[in-house]
């Protein structure tokens, strides 16, 4: 009989009111690849911090190996020989590749011996696993992929019979994915357990031999892969049947609304993150821009919008041009009609400290609607709040509640309550519903498409490459801060993957 | 500053959690006053009884008030666009020069009603200039402003020193000061007010200038949460990048705050000035600025708040000059002690005391402690 | 040779005035790697002054007044853990407090103990750290150039001196050769990472505030027992600030902030030299200038004029797990 790697039996844990894991039992047989599907804040990633010792559960047991494990820190955790790739990278950036591996794991009190050892230790781990990475080089240098990979060697590095990684395919293109596949399957065949966290069906079906399906904190089901499908798994998931695609009529596109032209822009280090792009958004029509996350789509986004400045570029707006280079502001862009819903609500789209009804107007606050001479017109803003929590249902309905209290999908039709209603020409929307729950998503979708049918022009970034199928009349592939390819809604996901990843446009096609 | 806690009622974040913290400052200034052989509670009510046991007492208490009204506000206004303003008391020094100057000028030609909004105007002026430098290098150079704002006090120092030895000292004089303010530059005294009451004032500086400290905190309460201004800067204050999202220029307004925020500081030097000496001498902020810092933390960066707290603290100030009268082994060094663990109570530790409050209130009655869909979950 | 020996002069002072500002320094340096902004050193080195006078006093022995400056500088520095980690309160509110608690505190407690306007009594010469004289310092001094140099530069200090700046080399060791060190930096950097390689990341800034309070009370010791025989209120003066200044000025790095603080010592032992004294071509310049020299040029070099300072990532931040 398989052996049992991991059992969790009643694992319950609540932050403050929000219960995010309830009466969780799992096993992990050893020697497999465990895939835990579910929405964002279905409890994954909780259960697998209660796992890693990062946090405490309520209640409940855990056992490794058979025997019960009390993990109350990470160390616990590593002892047992359980090792984590998180979400976000936990790397020093300005520390070497063999700093961050022996941090905390260092064998004596001095360095030298430590570097020593983790120098032909990783050698070792690159003969046997193919885990290639240079251990002198920093690693704010090295692309993400690498950086992953440190995190994987880390957690070998400290003996893991147990890996758990966390969203780990988020940032990587598909080939990278597809590397990380494999060095997936060689770790399961030297006989060590994956434990795979992802909300991307996908990968579920291409690489895992169980998989556990998570809905709301509960565990709802555990299937073997494949003897489940993507339906079956989606509607675990969900609770109930999903629209995957949004119903919407064809395109009715008018002039250009909308044009980026010879757009460059770098970040703070001097790398180019956009390069040389242009393009148009018509009236009447979704432009989606698909890509695997930090190919230059955020930097894009700022540029447009007037929050980064560019190097070089312009955008017309009605006809009317407007120079990034310079003194661009938001505030301007926004006076001819350019309204913008930021990726980043939690510190860009919205004060969070603020009440709903201050976050209504953020952006707006210098129209006189909203203004007596230098004063604030408090009746006018409310009013003008309450309006719009009642037509794009946002709960609850009290425009005095500070914004930190909504919920991801409430503070989200905040943002596109206030952009959507100052009926601006263009629109332009990152990652529409990212950390949103599923009936906001749908609710999202629905009033990007009324925009488009009411003739603006909207653009729309996305990582969740369903979202851009769904809801693009026209798609645009970015990667490594170009546009390297243009598709009509019918593109398959295969071939807008190849684009993803980067290759050859041409070679694409075929 | 803007952690996001879980609700309490705002008469208990605003109220019960600053006075529980109050007192524990209190109770451990008790144990310093042990330490130095005294009896704490004996020491408590000669502070009170000396800061309003008398009409006296009250007069001095509301004098020292009125400063520090004026220090909380400048710092508060700081803080509220997230800028640490160290320098209130260097700002303050510097806009001495500026009362100086009008006061010099015209208290020979100008009765006081005319000359009082001049000085204002000269105070205000010169303080929020001495805030521009620091606030114009952190938003153009970088420079942390908690770091220039306490620099450009020691400058503020050296500065004052030395044109109060130099120029602005009366030729045949010793002492670094000015010369004596004439009737022009010598404010009314509010002292009859507390008269009307029936206490009975031999003399205190109390003086009109707390009119116009109350008027500021009225301004101040208008300018941050009724003005397009105050929005501005709130926003900036929560958040650097949604503040550029909406057009918000950030230099413009790290300038126009800590310019506000040095204005008040300056409008501080009226008051030991024009209403008390007649004339502008060394020391004669003697750390107020610093007590602004307390006073703005204590009050929680609100108008009311801080007038509470100002009043409180001139209460120290005066009941402490009694107390260090009544018992040797006090000194007025007492106060800065206490200062600095209202700071560290109210401001570093704000929050040491929360947890087992809101699990109070959510044992008594669960609902009135909001915990619906605290901090946006998984996003 | 005057010029020679009035050089000699001004850089044996320079040594002597920089030395609190370099151990200080140092001290900002183990928690601001660590991710924990101290606006308190001059606070730490308050109390360490007064406490190391006031035991020196008492105990009759200059040891047992260093070892109690420590004491109670840690202690302190243990306050601006507990309300900065432990309590994840502002970093530097907290700081400014311990500077005010230190300020009232030190005359108080003179005052009550002592009777002398919050001074400590005068220490006598076992209660002070003396001058080491080197071998042959006094057979060489009359060498020319090497004589001087040997004898007043490199002779002649007390203890502390030396301690100060072998704490540079030492600090350096312990922040790159060492798994504290490793794990310091790594917690200034990104203190998440520390906390999943199953490292408290709490014991590890305040381990950090430890090595603080230990330089700060050292450099109060040499305030009170070696620059002066005994406590006077407000002897720290602002040094506590400068350090800072000249932290950021040497970029968080060791030997960095050596040169720094002897940059600052060097305009401090200058304008003491200066004062009064008429100079060439600009005639006399006044002391309140020269007073102030050093908080302008710390302003320049702090306005950036002198290329990026990039303080660690995490400083200033309190350490909250991330869900």
């Amino acid at each position: 009989m398989a052996q049992a790697a991991i059992e969790l039996i009643g694992i319950n844990k609540s932050f403050g009111a929000v219960r995010a894991n309830r009466d969780i039992n799992l096993e992990i047989v050893r020697g497999t690849i465990h895939g835990i599907v579910g929405e964002n804040g279905a409890g994954k990633s909780t259960l697998m911090s209660i796992l890693y010792g990062f946090y405490q559960a309520d209640s409940g047991e855990i056992r490794v190996g058979g025997q019960p494990a009390s993990i109350k820190t990470p160390n616990d955790a590593i002892a047992l020989g359980i090792g984590m790739v998180h979400q976000h990278f936990m790397l020093v950036d300005n520390f070497t590749v063999l700093e961050n591996v022996i941090l905390g794991a260092e064998s004596d009190a001095l360095l030298k011996k430590s570097i020593a050892k983790a120098r032909s230790e990783l050698e070792r781990l690159e003969r046997e696993y193919g885990l290639e990475v240079d251990p002198d080089a920093i690693i704010e240098e090295l692309p993400v992929g690498l950086q992953q990979r440190v995190e994987i060697l880390k957690a070998l590095y400290r003996g893991a019979e147990i890996l758990i990684l966390d969203e780990p395919t988020g940032v990587l293109t598909p080939a990278e994915a597809d590397h990380l596949f494999r060095i997936l399957k060689q770790l399961k065949e030297q006989g060590k357990t994956v434990v795979l966290i992802t909300h991307k069906l996908r990968e579920i079906m291409a690489i895992t031999d169980t998989v556990s399906v998570m809905r709301q904190g509960t565990m709802v089901a555990t299937r073997e892969t494949r003897k489940t499908t993507v339906e079956e798994l989606a509607e675990l998931m969900v609770g109930r049947r999903v629209l995957l695609r949004v119903e919407k009529g064809e395109a009715e596109a008018g002039g250009v609304k909308l044009a980026v032209k010879n757009l460059t822009v770098k970040d703070s280090r001097g790398v180019t993150m956009v390069d040389d792009i242009s393009f148009d958004v018509r009236a009447g029509e979704i432009v989606g821009i698909a890509g695997v996350a930090g190919n230059g789509q955020s930097e894009m986004l700022e540029a447009i919008s007037g929050i980064r400045r560019a190097v070089s570029g312009s955008v017309m707006l009605d006809g009317k041009p407007i120079d990034l280079t310079g003194a661009a502001d938001p505030g301007e862009l926004r006076d001819r009609g350019l309204a913008h819903v930021p990726e980043d609500r939690h510190h860009v789209g919205l004060v969070l400290a603020f009440e709903e009804n201050e976050n209504s107007i953020l952006g707006y606050h210098d129209d006189p609607r909203y203004l007596r001479g230098p004063f604030l017109n408090i009746d006018a803003i409310r009013d003008d709040a309450r309006d719009k929590i009642t037509k794009y249902d946002i709960r609850p309905a009290d425009c005095r509640l500070k914004t930190a209290n909504f919920s991801g999908g409430n503070q989200q039709k905040i943002v596109l309550a206030r952009e959507m209603e100052q009926d601006p020409g263009v629109l332009i929307v990152g990652q529409p519903t990212r950390g949103v729950d599923v009936g906001a998503i749908e609710f999202i979708h629905k009033r990007l498409i009324a925009m488009r049918d009411q003739g603006k022009a909207v653009l729309v970034v996305s990582v969740e490459l369903d979202e851009i199928r769904s809801l693009s009349d026209r798609i645009l592939v970015m990667f490594a801060g170009r546009i390297v390819g243009e598709r009509g809604p019918e593109a398959t996901e295969g071939e807008l993957g190849l684009l993803m990843a980067g290759v050859e446009h041409q070679e694409a096609a075929q | 500053m803007s952690t996001p806690y879980a609700k309490l009622p705002a008469w208990a974040d605003y109220g019960l959690i600053p006075v529980i913290n109050l007192f524990v400052a209190f109770v451990v200034a008790g144990f310093v006053v042990l330490l130095v052989g005294e009896n704490p509670f004996r020491a408590a009510a000669v502070l009170v009884e000396g800061a309003f046991g008398r009409g006296q007492g009250i007069a001095f208490t509301l004098f020292y008030a009125t400063t520090f009204i004026f220090t909380g506000l400048s710092v508060a206004v700081a803080a509220h666009c997230s800028l640490f303003n160290i320098g209130a008391e260097g700002q303050a020094y510097v806009a001495g020069l500026g009362v100086a100057i009008v006061c010099l000028a015209f208290d020979s030609v100008l009765p006081w009603w005319l000359l009082f909004p001049l000085a204002i105007i000269g105070a205000a002026a010169v303080g929020a200039l001495w805030a521009l430098i620091p606030a114009y290098l952190q938003a153009k150079r970088g420079s942390h402003i908690v770091i220039t704002t306490m620099m450009f006090n020691f400058i503020a120092f050296s500065v004052v020193v030395y044109l109060l030895v130099g120029v602005l000292k009366p030729a045949n004089s010793m002492a670094p000061q000015t010369r004596t303010f004439l009737d022009g530059a010598q404010l009314p005294k509010l002292n009859w007010i507390i008269e009307l009451f029936g206490a009975k004032i031999r003399s205190a500086p109390f003086n009109i200038t707390f009119l116009l400290a109350l008027a500021m905190a009225f301004l101040v309460w208008v300018l941050i949460w009724r003005t397009r201004l105050g929005y501005e800067m709130r926003t900036y204050g929560h958040s650097p990048k949604a503040a550029r999202y909406a057009g918000i220029s950030e230099t413009r307004i790290i300038i126009v705050a800590m310019m506000i925020s040095g204005a008040l500081a300056g409008m501080m030097a009226l008051n030991p000035t024009m209403g008390d000496q007649h004339n502008v001498a060394l020391d004669f902020v003697s750390g107020a600025g610093f007590v602004g810092i307390a006073v703005a933390l204590m009050g929680r960066l609100h108008p009311i708040g801080i007038v509470l707290a100002a009043i409180l603290f001139g209460m120290l100030y005066q009941g402490g000059a009694e107390l260090a009268f009544e018992m040797p082994a006090i000194s007025r060094d007492m106060i800065v002690i206490i200062q600095g663990l209202v700071i560290l109570f109210a401001g570093a530790l704000e929050h040491m005391f929360r947890p087992y409050i809101q699990a109070m209130f959510a044992s008594i009655s669960p609902r009135t402690v909001g915990m619906e869909a605290v901090k946006g979950k998984g996003a | 040779m005057d010029v020679f020996i009035a050089i000699v002069q001004v850089l044996d002072s320079t040594i002597r005035l920089s030395v609190p500002l370099l151990l200080a320094c140092l001290a900002g340096l183990y928690s601001e790697r660590a991710g924990v902004f101290d606006i308190g050193l001059e606070g730490k080195m308050l109390v360490g002054a007064f406490a190391g006078a006031a035991a020196a006093s008492v105990f009759h022995s200059a040891y047992l007044g260093l070892g109690m400056a420590i004491l109670i500088s840690v202690a302190f520095a243990l306050i601006h853990g507990f309300a900065s980690i432990t309590h994840r309160g502002n970093q530097i509110v907290s700081g400014v407090a311990i500077n005010f608690i230190a300020a009232g505190s030190t005359i108080m407690l003179g005052q009550a103990w002592f009777q002398q306007g919050g001074r400590t009594p005068a220490l006598a010469s076992g209660e002070r750290f003396g001058a080491i004289i080197w071998r042959g310092a006094d057979a060489v001094r009359g060498v020319p150039i090497l004589g001087p140099i040997y004898s007043e530069l490199i002779s002649g200090h007390s203890v502390l001196v030396y301690v100060a700046f072998l704490a540079v080399p030492f600090t350096w060791w312990v922040l790159f050769r060492t798994r504290f060190g490793l794990r310091l930096r790594a917690v200034g950097e990104n203190p998440a990472a520390v906390d999943t390689a199953g490292i408290s990341v709490a014991w590890l800034r305040y381990r950090a505030l430890i090595c603080t309070g230990v330089l700060t009370g050292i450099a109060g010791a040499y305030l009170s027992m070696v620059q002066n025989g005994g406590f006077v209120k407000d002897m720290t003066a602002g040094k506590g600030y400068i350090a800072l200044a000249a932290l950021i000025f040497a970029k968080w790095k060791p030997v960095n902030a050596m040169f720094a603080c002897l940059l600052f010592g060097f305009l401090d032992a200058l304008s003491i030299r200066l004062q009064g004294t008429p100079l060439p071509l600009i005639g006399k310049v006044p002391v309140q200038f020269m007073q102030a020299l050093p908080y302008v040029l710390t302003v320049i070099l702090l306005a950036g004029f002198i290329g990026k300072a990039i303080p660690p990532r995490a400083g200033g931040v309190p350490y909250v797990k991330e869900r």
